[in-house]
């Protein structure tokens, strides 16, 4: 996917500037950009370092494993065919946690095996079960505590208020996810009563 | 507000004192982890930066942008975040470099500059998640799962700009 975005964006850009006339433009990009991505991981190295630091000791404290504890109860509904002391769902509360606190590289190993056991407990199968459906949609929506990555980078440039974005962006995430849960619940249920009818016939 | 990450930051430092981790040593191996991780993303980060730089330099950047400009006016959205906007769901470092580059000519504080936070806090690389979570079992007819998704990044989208117009303005 991503190759024919990368490929497909240098391609328009090489022949809009051939048609625009504005190569020299073109030629000083393509030499900036090098340096400008390097200035842009050095700002970026310090503010990940330093998170990453903290939230190791968060997961070495137990911290993470207290927070899972909280958060389970919200998300039994969610996955009801999944027994809470699976492996399954202690690996999915560990991920929601872990994303809960910014933790994307946290999340993804538990997220990996969280899906694991899932397709275990689903038979094997080549479809992707109900469960899984949720849980994917939950990922693709971002729902974060603390922006801190965005509120690092607000400020290395220049915003008065780095975190007044915080409850927008609490809001719009929220949003996101009550509509992709929706969707995905909806499409299950029916998907259900489909199944349902056909043992029945 | 701006307390917040230092707070959060200390209760967990104290939640360790407290739990017997020798928190420094931890903290060595988690930076370093967070190094590895730079690492890993930095080329895909200079490869994207790099594709991004050439559109904007190109004006194939404006051209797309006014070519989307009367339809994202109708909705009421800035039309500096529509390119953000579409890569989003695509790549994550792809529209960090957006990000940037609507901070670096706007202003973090700006409408578009709030907006594209906003959206860039809310939602997620839909496709590189998805492809990631069912490529790692084998699982080829994942249903409903892109619609759905990519349905709450359209709602994480016009969410973003009702908040920060009712936040802001």
């Amino acid at each position: 996917m991503l190759n024919y975005i990368w490929s497909g964006i240098i391609i328009i850009s090489v022949f809009c500037s051939i048609i625009l006339g504005n190569g020299e433009l073109l030629s000083k990009a393509m030499i900036d950009s090098g340096a400008s991505a390097v200035s842009l991981l050095m700002t970026m190295a310090g503010i990940l370092c330093l998170w990453s630091g903290i939230m190791k000791i968060a997961s070495e404290s137990g911290f993470t494993t207290l927070l899972a504890k909280i958060f389970s109860p919200l998300l039994r509904p969610l996955f009801p065919h999944l027994d809470t002391n699976s492996e399954a769902f202690r690996c999915i509360t560990m991920n929601v946690t872990s994303n809960l606190l910014g933790l994307g590289s946290t999340a993804t190993p538990f997220g990996l095996k969280a899906m694991k056991e899932m397709y275990i407990l689903g038979g094997k199968n080549d479809t992707a079960t109900n469960e899984m459906v949720v849980f994917v949609v939950m990922n693709t929506a971002s729902l974060q505590l603390l922006p801190s990555t965005l509120g690092a980078l607000r400020q290395s440039y220049g915003s008065n208020a780095p975190f007044e974005i915080i409850v927008p962006v609490w809001i719009s995430s929220a949003c996101a996810l009550v509509v992709a849960l929706m969707i995905a619940c909806t499409f299950n249920c029916l998907s259900n009563r489909r199944e349902a009818a056909k043992c029945r016939l | 507000m701006s307390l917040v990450m230092p707070v959060f930051a200390c209760i967990i430092v104290v939640f360790g004192l407290f739990s017997k981790t020798s928190v420094f040593d931890v903290f060595l191996v988690g930076a370093r982890e967070g190094l590895q991780t730079l690492l890993t993303i930095a080329p895909t980060i200079i490869g994207l930066v790099f594709a991004v730089e050439l559109l904007k330099s190109s004006g194939a950047a404006e051209v797309i942008c006014n070519a989307v400009e009367p339809a994202a006016a109708l909705l009421g959205f800035p039309k500096e975040i529509v390119p953000m906007a579409l890569l989003r769901p695509v790549s994550g470092s792809g529209s960090g470099a957006l990000l940037i580059s609507i901070f670096e000519d706007c202003g973090a504080d700006s409408f578009a500059g709030r907006v594209a936070s906003v959206l860039a806090g809310s939602s997620e690389t839909t496709f590189y998640a998805t492809a990631m979570y069912f490529g790692c079992v084998n699982v080829r007819n994942i249903r409903h799962t892109l619609f759905a998704a990519l349905t709450a990044d359209f709602t994480a989208l016009v969410a973003s700009i009702i908040t920060v117009r009712l936040f802001f303005y």
